[in-house]
């Protein structure tokens, strides 16, 4: 789950991460009233990147600038995503900028801190072109990070005397951080020198969802739709995408398959729904609810190979409350018979072989 | 011969009393798997369909010489298992727990690195070494003794190949599921390695998916040390990026990830990449009748 700047900002004060947290409105004139020392910046809160290039970050060097701004950027759509809040904050006079990051990587299994004298930049960008500019350390996790970790990752970006100091304080709580909130992700680009102290002028954080038990007080995610939040209460792993084919499936791996599949012979999946290993008739039966709910649906394929899951349970799930919309349905696998008996006796046909049973989903959803 | 799991292997399934634990430890008996103990704190002195249930693992090992552990117990203590078996050097310690946080995998394998232990998931389906042993969840009968590896990241994924292998007179020699988490233990290569050195597997199928850069690392393996016939098949080539499909590791993240990527870095290795499903089994075959011909003799 990734969080908006002002929330990342809110973690990283509790930290003692050096950052201004600033101010948050929703209404262009809330801004005007707020007392702050100008020049502010006018920040758009979004969870996607690339927001300064458009044109969701403003200096404002007055209360009526500062409006002017937050009214263009409040409702503006960047990269998709509706603009509901700004963040304004004091502007900071800034020196050099670094980067530094603890993210986890697959690859090693573990954290990796990530630093670069290069910051301010997307750090992809100085990846590509000027990889020597990074500095990677891999954390063992049994160790954590020690300032002496952070101090020695400093001093190869050439940050040297008290700055050195301040910057193995902030690695060690930065890494503190990560591991204490069950992080995936947490990076502060740029992290600005501004007089003779650090600043984190920008914040990310992107959590853990499956460690979500363990932090109550984390705010629910707001990169999910209210279709996909009612999935994940019933345990259905469900993705809106752009399509207008309906897909249920059993497994991350064969539902994705299904939706390749579809693309191969033309069609556009409406979204991934995974009703797991071993699901019930219930769960079938709340899948086909789910689904049928995004509009614009003009075809389902399900598409079902038994192997935990039983082809049985998954027809008595559909027969409950049948599909509104034509459906193309593939059932095979462990007790397969059964499944295709209880279907038949509701009227409903299925096949057992995926590939045609997708072409059927695809002409259903042209000829609807 | 087969890999990580056969008929020496003496199996202690962690969660034995739950729901899943049960289940699948009758299952696993009638795959003739060697179930010799169980452990669920709290619960020992029980036996569980004729298998005995002990407070905690090393217990359970000096009472009935477990070699090997399945864990089916919550997500949030799933940690404490892993470790606990990992502490007894049981080898491997197949996790099928799904919804672990990132963090405790983190340790899990950490630990287990330094205890020389493997360690198979979290959020996978297990290994199955047919007709031999199943540990885990994979549905034995779609599965035929024989000769091909097969490796994955996504259980669904691999009964409908290993059925389509199974229908094509393709039988396996081991199937090891990954899991499909961020951070799991053994890797494609780690599998690869295992496969490659193993006389009775002639052939190897890799079943990937988008996200991380395991696949784009098994290519790199293949391509320097296999010479056994592979074939591969990547599902989400038309994922969007930086949505969750499913699998907590199954995401694109800006370029890094893709299915294109991957495909690429395989077929440059030699290792072909079905687009269908259904394709892996014939693809397979090509690739065996390939590297059974005979050179073509100079002059």
């Amino acid at each position: 789950m990734k969080l908006h700047e002002y929330q990342a900002k809110e973690v990283f004060a509790r930290y003692g991460l050096p950052v201004q947290q600033g101010v948050v409105v929703d209404r262009p004139e809330q801004v005007a009233r707020l007392d702050l020392r100008y020049p502010v910046v006018v920040k758009a809160q979004v969870l996607v990147g690339g927001r300064g290039k458009a044109g969701g970050v403003k200096l404002a060097q007055t209360p009526a600038e500062a409006e002017t701004h937050a009214r263009a950027i409040l409702g503006m759509e960047i990269k998709g995503e509706r603009v509901g809040r700004v963040l304004v904050v004091p502007a900071a006079e800034i020196g050099a900028e670094y980067y530094l990051a603890f993210v986890t990587d697959r690859a090693a299994r573990c954290a990796v801190a990530v630093a670069s004298a290069a910051g301010g930049v997307e750090i992809e960008a100085v990846a590509r072109t000027t990889p020597e500019k990074i500095a990677t350390v891999a954390i063992d996790p049994f160790l954590g990070c020690p300032p002496f970790l952070a101090r020695a990752l400093g001093r190869r970006l050439g940050i040297a005397g008290p700055m050195l100091e301040q910057f193995a304080g902030i690695g060690a709580n930065l890494y503190r951080l990560y591991w204490t909130e069950d992080a995936e992700l947490a990076e502060i680009n740029p992290l600005a020198v501004v007089g003779s102290s650090f600043l984190c002028i920008d914040a990310k954080l992107v959590l853990d969802d499956n460690a979500s038990y363990r932090h109550p007080h984390h705010l629910p995610s707001e990169e999910l739709t209210a279709l996909e939040r009612e999935a994940r209460a019933s345990g259905l792993a469900y993705v809106e995408l752009d399509g207008d084919i309906a897909v249920i499936g059993n497994g991350a791996g064969l539902v994705m398959s299904t939706l390749d599949l579809l693309a191969h012979f033309g069609g556009r999946a409406a979204n991934f729904l995974d009703i797991g290993g071993g699901a019930t008739a219930e769960g079938m039966r709340k899948a086909l609810d789910i689904v049928q709910r995004k509009p614009g649906v003009r075809s389902i394929f399900i598409n079902i190979f038994g192997g935990i899951t039983r082809c049985d349970d998954v027809a008595r799930g559909i027969v409950q409350d049948p599909p509104r919309v034509p459906a193309s349905i593939r059932l095979t696998g462990t007790n397969e018979e059964e499944g295709q008996r209880i279907l038949r006796a509701a009227g409903i046909a299925a096949g057992l072989d995926a590939e045609e049973a997708a072409r059927a989903a695809v002409s259903l959803a042209r000829s609807a | 011969m087969a890999v990580l799991v056969g008929r020496d292997t003496r199996l202690l399934v962690q969660g034995i009393t739950g729901y899943q634990g049960m289940f699948h430890t009758d299952l696993m008996l009638q795959a003739g798997t060697r179930v010799v103990a169980g452990v669920t704190p709290g619960r020992g002195g029980s036996h569980v369909h004729g298998v005995p249930v002990f407070e905690a693992v090393d217990e359970a090992v000096r009472e009935t010489g477990a070699n090997a552990s399945v864990i089916f117990v919550p997500a949030r203590f799933a940690r404490d298992a892993a470790l606990e078996a990992v502490a007894s050097r049981l080898d491997p310690v197949v996790i099928i727990t799904e919804g672990m946080p990132v963090r405790d995998a983190i340790e899990v394998v950490t630990y287990a690195a330094r205890q020389g232990v493997r360690v198979l998931g979290p959020n996978g389906p297990g290994v199955t070494t047919p007709g031999q042993c199943r540990v885990g969840i994979m549905p034995t009968h779609l599965f035929a003794p024989g000769r091909v590896g097969v490796v994955s990241r996504s259980g669904s994924l691999t009964y409908e190949i290993v059925a389509g292998l199974t229908r094509a007179g393709l039988g396996q020699s081991t199937a090891v599921g990954l899991g499909g988490d961020p951070v799991v233990g053994m890797s494609f290569v780690d599998a690869l390695k295992l496969f490659n050195a193993d006389p009775e597997t002639h052939a190897i199928v890799l079943i990937g998916e988008i996200g991380g850069r395991a696949e784009e690392d098994a290519a790199e393996y293949i391509a320097a040390h296999v010479r056994k016939p592979v074939a591969a098949y990547i599902a989400g080539r038309t994922a969007p990026e930086g949505k969750r499909m499913g699998h907590a590791g199954a995401v694109i993240s800006g370029t890094e990830g893709t299915a294109a990527h991957k495909i690429q870095a395989l077929e440059a290795a030699g290792a072909p990449v079905a687009t269908l499903v259904s394709g892996v089994p014939a693809l397979l075959q090509e690739r065996l009748r390939a590297s059974r011909a005979p050179r073509a003799m100079p002059g």
